[in-house]
């Protein structure tokens, strides 16, 4: 199942703030299902990279401590218009996702 | 049905070690290390965390680590936390100290910015450290967030 990930890239003064919002359910694992009182299996993002211009600049780490649906940004560093940026990320049940923009 | 869940978990792992027993599963990246499984672990202290995940857990306080997060957060399972810093930052990381899982996250810069923003879910009101690694040491500030309801499980 593909998962949404989306991108946005933020001027703020000489430095662009890269943004990422990704659907996803980032269980716990210590949560019940309530309908079926049943733990809802954990299920959350553990990896996040961040590629400028192909080279790789952040890497986050991450475990069902960031909310539902996560919001990650980081900044980069001398980027001109038309630099590209790529993030992709994996998740504890193999599934992953990427998205790319371009600085204006 | 579970014991049919439970031989796919373990088909899928097994073949998962194969893999990594012979190569084929390449660290992607340089940049990091391997997956910190650790220093996610619930039970544990900030400082077992950061050892894990940074290796380094004395912390100094910094006046250069700036926190934007609210003062009171109404909803626990989304708090935004925003750390910046003028500190040449190896890696940031976002501490909720009174959490099952103090680290919620931790970010390893090479060329980024000193700047990391994330939500995170917090089970009750806690301090929340912004901790920054810069030279090998590790810096950090502090800031108290009031919850109303948690956001981890319950």
């Amino acid at each position: 199942m593909a998962r949404l990930t989306k991108m946005k890239i933020k001027k703020a003064g000489d430095k662009h703030q890269v943004l990422v919002l990704v659907n996803h359910p980032m269980e716990t694992g210590r949560r019940k299902d309530s309908k079926t009182g049943q733990l809802v299996p954990a299920h959350f993002i553990k990896n996040m990279e961040f590629k400028h211009n192909g080279k790789v600049v952040a890497e986050a780490n991450m475990a069902s401590g960031v909310s539902k649906n996560p919001l990650i940004g980081i900044e980069i560093l001398n980027a001109k218009a038309g630099d590209k940026v790529d993030v992709s990320w994996s998740d504890n049940k193999g599934e992953n996702g990427s998205a790319q923009s371009a600085v204006k | 049905m579970k014991r049919r869940t439970f031989l796919k978990g373990s088909l899928t792992s097994g073949v998962l070690a194969v893999a990594a027993g012979a190569g084929l599963l390449k660290p992607n990246q340089v940049l990091a290390a391997a997956y910190p499984e650790a220093a996610f672990k619930t039970e544990i202290s900030p400082g077992e965390a950061l050892q894990a995940a940074l290796g380094a857990s004395d912390m100094s306080d910094s006046g250069d680590i700036k926190i934007k997060a609210p003062l009171q957060a109404e909803n626990g399972a989304v708090v935004p936390i925003k750390v910046e810093t003028s500190l040449p930052a190896e890696a940031i990381a976002i501490v909720a100290v009174k959490n099952p899982a103090p680290l919620t996250t931790f970010v390893n810069l090479n060329g980024a910015g000193g700047f990391y923003s994330a939500r995170i879910k917090m089970g009750q009101s806690s301090d929340v450290h912004a901790v920054v690694k810069s030279g090998g040491k590790l810096m950090k500030a502090t800031q108290q967030i009031k919850v109303t309801v948690g956001g981890c499980g319950g």
